[in-house]
């Protein structure tokens, strides 16, 4: 049939617009079947990844597998551990902290003395070339927080420079490591407060 | 219309950024590094050319007064395959690239390119044009990030290695070594004035040949 005459019919404006509509959604349906594993497989990579970068040590159970939701500051939070020998050695959370443009989400690992093994950022949206310093590749300044705890620094020196704390701003960005420090703060309290049931020392 | 004449017309004549005024949500929101604008660029070169492709192929099925709805639902499937794609199978490219592949979506120039070339057009007129009008708008980005970037933080490209891979680090230079960094031009306004003034010289320079061009036609106007 010739095609000029067909295309100006009503009807074949409505089976092109609902072909089309199903042609695309069975591409994407079909699409995101195909990926989904592979997405899935990415994204727990990612996790081990970040999980790693936070707990330097070897740890001889699966993290992703053993872990423990409990009632956080800002929610549930979901905390990985890491044994030996069966005995809790450090565990990783995370834990999120106001910036200047929405949340700083933050993954920190805490060994069983609650010292800060590491942390490091996992989401933000802070102003690129001012608070994206919060990143390893653009600057140091969250490794500074290695090896410190609920004592050293005091709890109150637990603050950025310009808040009488211990921690350094950035030139024009202060806002975005004092959410960070907080952040951390916050998830040290956390790890104190439920020490018991983190460590599996105490049954829930 | 002659391949070299399309390329013209991508590059420089009809430029997404300078001369269409097209995609400036994208070309604002990413150039605040020359980099940002590179991987930007190099994505929606990509779809751009994938979506002309495809335009033009089933040209001759769509009528006119459905078109806009059928080319809209072709391009977000297209992207959304990319994105799912890249995420799936080249998860490390994806991570660096993840963000402006959903930013294409809003790229009013992919249309505006279906539209106005690939629905009337060949398939390899259509693919060259997207390609070319993809180049252009890369070259538009990484000009303004550029700029953006050296006034900003006296830095050009940097970066660069997380975009393209550690062979790229010799892209990365510090141009003001202790440059103090000048806010404004990382912020939004910055990219407004990036791109005023890019435009205000891309037109004097237009202006510029387009006098060279009459005072060179004049004689042999004359002599015919």
């Amino acid at each position: 049939m010739n095609l000029e005459a067909l295309r100006g019919k009503l009807s074949y404006q409505g089976l092109l617009l609902g072909g089309s509509a199903l042609l695309t959604s069975g591409a994407l349906a079909m699409a995101a079947y195909i990926t989904s594993a592979d997405i899935e497989a990415a994204a727990a990579e990612d996790l081990k990844q970040s999980l790693a970068q936070v707990l330097p040590s070897q740890y001889d159970n699966d993290l992703l597998s053993d872990s423990v939701t409990l009632p956080g500051p800002g929610g549930e939070v979901t905390v990985y551990r890491g044994r030996r020998a069966g005995r809790v050695e450090a565990v990783v959370f995370q834990v999120a902290g106001p910036g200047y443009a929405g949340p700083i989400a933050c993954i920190m690992g805490v060994d069983r003395d609650g010292r800060v093994l590491g942390v490091r950022v996992l989401r933000h949206k802070e102003t690129p070339g001012l608070g994206d310093k919060i990143e390893p590749a653009k600057a140091d300044w969250i490794h500074s927080f290695e090896r410190r705890f609920l004592g050293d620094p005091p709890a109150d020196q637990w603050a950025v420079k310009k808040d009488g704390g211990v921690f350094d701003q950035f030139t024009g960005a202060t806002i975005t490591p004092r959410g960070v420090v907080k952040a951390v703060k916050g998830g040290l309290e956390f790890f104190e407060h439920e020490r018991g049931r983190l460590l599996d020392e105490v049954k829930s | 219309m002659s391949y070299a004449r399309i390329a013209r017309d991508g590059l420089w004549g009809n430029n997404v950024v300078f001369a269409q005024m097209l995609a400036l949500c994208p070309t604002l929101a990413v150039t605040s590094s020359a980099t940002n604008g590179l991987g930007m660029g190099l994505a929606t070169t990509a779809v751009l050319t994938a979506s002309n492709v495809l335009i033009s192929s089933i040209r001759h099925l769509v009528s006119a007064e459905v078109r806009i709805p059928v080319y809209i639902a072709f391009i977000a499937t297209l992207v959304t395959l990319v994105d799912m794609g890249l995420n799936a199978w080249v998860h490390e490219l994806y991570k660096v690239l993840g963000l402006f592949i959903a930013l294409i979506v809003v790229n009013c120039a992919i249309l505006g390119r279906a539209e106005a070339f690939a629905s009337k057009n060949g398939m390899a007129a259509s693919a060259v044009d997207g390609l070319m009008m993809g180049l252009g708008f890369t070259a538009a980005l990484v000009v303004i990030g550029g700029v953006r970037e050296l006034l900003g933080s006296g830095t050009l490209f940097a970066n660069a290695h997380l975009l393209l891979g550690p062979a790229f680090a010799f892209l990365e230079t510090t141009v003001i070594p202790q440059y103090k960094g000048y806010l404004l031009m990382i912020l939004p306004p910055g990219g407004f004035l990036a791109v005023g003034f890019l435009l205000a010289g891309k037109r004097l320079i237009d202006k510029k040949l387009a006098e060279r061009e009459t005072v060179a036609a004049v004689p042999q106007a004359t002599a015919g």
